[in-house]
């Protein structure tokens, strides 16, 4: 299981590098957005990995948190772009 | 101390646990390479809600089959709520994307929002109407109360 945990967790770092590139480089603000929904989604599945394999309960309540987080964040920052010109 | 897959054996539950964790992260991989290599915002967008929450729900399920029951219950509500607040999110995010201009709408096929939703800058506004010739099934105009009136 150890081996899983590692080639999981490998998998989601490649992916949460492949979003940090789109985040740094993406052109308007809305890119930056879903970029960082994506980076809270890696988390979560991330944690995910590590309940499954070392079995850290204590993580369950953070996902619900950062589920909550990830969808209030990127629905405010989008709004907040919307209005003002100079943010896009 | 009762589990999800309570009655099936444990290499069982290991195993289909192990196999939805890798798929889970290999989509979710896939998403972010999605979200890197697309051309636009709208399908970053594509990549982010769609592989993205496939991903993320699979390690979900992956990660409720090994712990205890309350908190397998917690993680299927967690993959619940992601399938109601993916969607949304996506859908406002897209809409600001369609308004601010970042969608390109020369790449569209249909635009079902031309004459209603338009980017407020006026060279995309003053031809509302020259996306719908190719498919012109529906008469695009811009009061959209007036669209039963002639069908």
């Amino acid at each position: 299981m150890n081996a899983v945990a590692v080639a999981a967790l490998a998998l989601l770092s490649a992916a949460a590098v492949l979003v940090l590139v789109r985040l740094v480089r993406g052109p308007r603000s809305l890119d930056r957005i879903v970029a960082v929904e994506v980076l809270v989604t890696l988390l979560v599945a991330g944690a995910c990995v590590a309940i499954a394999v070392w079995e850290y309960t204590t993580f369950v309540p953070v996902l619900v948190v950062l589920a909550l987080l990830g969808f209030i964040g990127a629905m405010t920052a989008a709004r907040l772009i919307e209005e003002r010109e100079e943010l896009r | 101390m009762t589990r999800l897959a309570a009655d099936g054996g444990a290499v069982v539950v290991a195993t289909a646990s192990a196999v939805l964790l890798l798929t889970g992260a290999l989509f979710c991989l896939l998403g972010a390479l999605g979200l890197l290599r697309f051309p636009d915002t709208a399908s970053r967008l594509h990549a982010s809600s769609k592989a993205q929450t496939l991903g993320v729900l699979l390690s979900l399920l992956g990660a409720a089959l090994r712990v205890p029951l309350p908190y397998a219950g917690l993680l299927l509500l967690v993959a619940l709520f992601q399938l109601f607040t993916v969607p949304v999110a996506g859908q406002v995010v897209g809409r600001v994307a369609y308004r601010t201009g970042a969608v390109d709408r020369s790449t569209l096929v249909v635009d079902e929002l031309a004459g209603r939703l338009g980017p407020p800058d006026p060279e995309a506004a003053a031809e509302p109407d020259d996306t719908g010739n190719g498919s012109a099934d529906e008469p695009e105009d811009g009061a959209g109360g007036g669209r039963r009136r002639e069908s």
